[in-house]
């Protein structure tokens, strides 16, 4: 997911890893199926905000690959999320 | 959905999977059901604008800009609003010294009772309220104001990648934002940090991050360094980022010795900006504050300016400074400051008021109720810019106070780490110090405070 | 963190405000208490537990607001108070504080408290900026979907206090009649829990392995489980 850049919108697949960062994750709704779009990368380019479930969360590039996502196509319009 | 797609499979953690798409999918019924969204022009514009103003205040270009001239402003902010208040209230106190010492006199009261209640407990409270209160009601104000609309946030987002390199945790940034309300109150914030390891380097740094206490100190300092106004507030800004730069330092340090370790994850909200109740705000912030300090002008400030006139008065205080002197000017400091940096140890508020009590007391009588006053008495005690500037940096990087390390044994249980919040800092003090001080003398940039 | 039941004051029962972070909880805290809990928007501002007393009428209750938290799955420091809390120190009504403007991710916590306590009223509240965003709830079918009372409120305003508070009072004494809305997982773990007793909560969480055996006293009962 770390790969999407700004403004892009994608589906969530799956969900690697094990342990308390997954189950974040999911609590935060990154669950397979929901619809993600990178908002904005951070000054110096790590974390990166992501609109989910209407709300904005920032993940560090390295966690935010653990959730796989599948590129929404033809969708480059930004959406609705905060 | 695609969650019933996937092979069942029985390990815990792709039930967790399952039970929370289900959670959401049933949320997610609900909250169609339940919400309508209306497309409005002015709820559009709304957005778009939250939008901007986040991109704008974390872009490449301008995210750190902003940051530092932000805090620049409220210290300016601070340092202009200061002025009336703190006149006003000196010139109450000096009347009221008039007035509490010609009653005494009436009474026919004892010198040492005199010297007790007024050159020992009055005078410290008194500088306690006039110099150290307005800036530190000011800028705790502004700061929750800031707070309220949600800026913080986007500072911890700026800085992650900066903590990450030191093997520390974003969200260290909003316990050293809450650090400069107190520093008892920024270790306790630490808690927002799940990972053992990296809430620990932030409680050992969070001192690092002047505290209210400290910064009328800090800004006093400033002003009579730089001359007061935009010069003052950008040395003040400066000298926190350089506090922000020892503690990504420490942090490095420290994740390759002590606390080793891999950095853990980083998750955090960014909350919608909010339009935050100027008044209200203000006016809590500005009392709570007030009604703070007054209680601990009386609790601490004023026991600690009755011991020092007994210690003054009996010699003890000039022998003790006499033995410091020595260490004390290898940090470009001297005998009293070391001394007042020990006896200010309850409360970092009450550091300047004991300096300048232990000056007086050895000597002259100032009226030291305001800046002027200050400058004259540090003056004939042979103060020097590299003395202010010392100072400063002792003061910005020294051990944490009294309340703060009981909040550090607090949040964690041991005593070995509370020693390690006070060594650390001390040498990092110490060190700075010193480092400055021999490199001055040794460029031959000794400068008397008032040329 | 324990909870010490007996120093508690004196009151005709415990309210507990439980909700994600930033949903204005200690803001609510602040208005019916009247004390001076710090607010701020992060996510994060309130790490500990604080106490106060209302009134409603002549019922006095304790209010306790909590650390916000995303779930109750006891995996990080503030959701192991907040779901300890609402296990072991079983407050009379839970109150789930939900912002209006992200009903969706809010609803999610809700559901998990629904499967440990039915004693819940929902304040839905940050209407005003919801309002705003151009996001209009519907109270009355959502208080249809859940099954427990919903409150709109604007708590910063003062709006929708009164109300919450009657429905707290009027829950407590059992005026108001719940029927909290149950999830269905999928076929198997339906039948799973279906095999396992004591609240629904529990057996789920025993199911998910969450908590190592002998963590809680309360994985004794489900020793002889299938987990
Ligand atoms: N517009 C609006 N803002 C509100 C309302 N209620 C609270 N706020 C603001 O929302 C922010 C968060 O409020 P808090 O009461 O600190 O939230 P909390 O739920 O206690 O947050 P945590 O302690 O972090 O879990 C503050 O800036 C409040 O001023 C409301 O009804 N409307
Ligand atoms: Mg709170």
């Amino acid at each position: 997911m770390s790969r999407l850049p700004p403004g892009q919108k994608a589906e969530v697949r799956r969900l690697l890893g094990e342990g308390p960062l997954k189950f974040r994750l999911l609590d935060l709704g990154f669950v397979p199926g929901t619809t993600v779009e990178a908002v904005r990368r951070s000054p110096l380019g790590d974390p990166v905000a992501f609109c989910v479930r209407g709300a904005l969360v920032a993940l560090r590039s390295k966690d935010a690959d653990l959730v796989l996502v599948e590129v929404l196509p033809g969708d480059q319009r930004r959406g609705a999320c905060p | 959905m695609s969650a019933l797609n996937t092979a069942p499979c029985k390990s815990p953690a792709d039930l967790q999977e399952r039970v929370a798409a289900a959670l959401f999918r049933e949320a997610e019924a609900i909250a169609n059901r339940a919400t309508k969204v209306t497309e409005e022009e002015d709820s559009r514009a709304l957005r778009y604008l939250e939008r901007k103003l986040d991109d704008f205040l974390t872009s490449r270009r301008t995210g750190f800009l902003l940051m530092t001239a932000l805090l620049a402003f409220i210290f300016w902010l601070t340092l202009v609003g200061t002025n009336y208040p703190s006149e006003a209230l000196a010139r109450l106190f000096s009347w009221g010294e008039k007035q509490i010492l010609a009653f005494l006199g009436g009474l026919n009261a004892p010198l040492w009772l005199q010297g007790i209640l007024v050159e020992g407990i009055y005078r410290t409270v008194s500088w306690v309220v006039a110099v150290m209160l307005p800036p530190m009601a000011i800028f705790f104000s502004l700061f929750a104001l800031l707070e309220d609309v949600g800026y913080l946030p986007r500072v911890a987002f700026n800085l992650d990648r900066l903590f990450r390199a030191t093997g520390a945790h974003g969200k260290q940034a909003l316990t050293m934002a809450m650090g400069f309300g107190c520093n008892a109150v920024g270790v306790t914030a630490c808690r927002i940090i799940e990972a053992p390891r990296e809430r620990l380097l932030a409680i050992l740094t969070n001192v690092f991050t002047p505290c209210n206490g400290r910064l009328p100190t800090l800004m006093a300092l400033a002003a009579l360094f730089a001359g007061g106004g935009l010069a003052a507030s950008l040395l003040l800004c400066a000298l926190v980022l350089g506090g922000c730069a020892i503690t990504l330092g420490v942090c490095y340090l420290l994740s390759r010795t002590f606390l080793k370790g891999l950095p853990s994850y980083f998750v955090l909200e960014l909350p919608p900006f909010r339009k935050p109740q100027v008044g209200r705000v203000l006016l809590r912030s500005l009392l709570d504050r007030t009604a703070l300090v007054l209680v601990r002008a009386v609790t601490v400030a004023a026991p600690a300016g009755a011991l020092l006139w007994v210690l003054s008065a009996s010699g003890l205080a000039a022998k003790a400074a006499a033995a410091l002197d020595p260490l004390a000017r290898v940090m470009g400091l001297d005998g009293f400051i070391l001394l007042a940096f020990v006896l200010g140890w309850p409360a970092n508020e009450i550091v300047l008021p004991v300096l300048l009590a232990c000056y007086l007391s050895a000597g002259t009588m100032v009226e030291a109720e305001s800046l002027a006053g200050l400058k004259a008495v540090l003056e004939e005690h042979g103060w020097t810019h590299l003395t202010a500037l010392c100072y400063m940096l002792f003061s910005l990087l020294h051990f944490p106070c009294g309340t703060t390390l009981v909040t550090i044994y607090r949040e964690t249980g041991s005593l070995r780490w509370v020693c390690w919040a006070v060594l650390i800092p001390l040498a990092t003090a110490c060190l700075a110090c010193t480092l400055v001080a021999q490199l001055a003398r040794a460029l031959g940039l000794v400068t008397s405070l008032f040329t | 963190m324990t909870f010490p039941q007996d120093n508690r004051p004196k009151t005709d029962g415990v309210v507990a405000l439980v909700g994600n972070p930033n949903t204005g909880k200690s803001t609510i805290f602040n208005a019916l208490t009247g004390l001076k809990q710090h607010t701020g928007n992060w996510p994060g501002k309130t790490v500990s537990i604080a106490r106060g007393t209302f009134r409603v009428g002549a019922q006095k209750y304790l209010l306790v607001d909590l650390p916000g938290t995303y779930s109750l799955r006891a995996g990080s420091p503030e959701e192991k108070i907040t779901r300890d809390f609402l296990l072991s120190g079983r407050p009379h009504v839970t109150v789930v504080v939900a912002d209006a403007g992200r009903l969706e991710r809010n609803l999610y916590l809700v559901l998990q408290v629904l499967e440990i306590t039915g004693k819940v009223v929902v304040c839905l509240n940050m209407l005003d900026d919801a309002r705003r965003r151009g996001i209009c709830v519907d109270v009355r079918a959502l208080e249809e979907e859940l099954g427990v009372p919903v409150v709109a409120a604007a708590a910063r305003q003062g709006l929708g206090l009164q109300e919450l508070k009657g429905k707290i009072d009027a829950l407590a004494r059992g005026e108001i009649s719940v029927c909290p809305r149950r999830v269905k997982y999928d076929p198997d773990i339906e039948e799973q829990l279906a095999f396992m007793s004591g609240t629904r909560w529990l057996a789920l969480e025993a199911l998910l392995g969450q908590q190592k055996p002998g963590e809680g006293s309360w994985v004794e009962r489900f020793k002889y489980c299938p987990v």
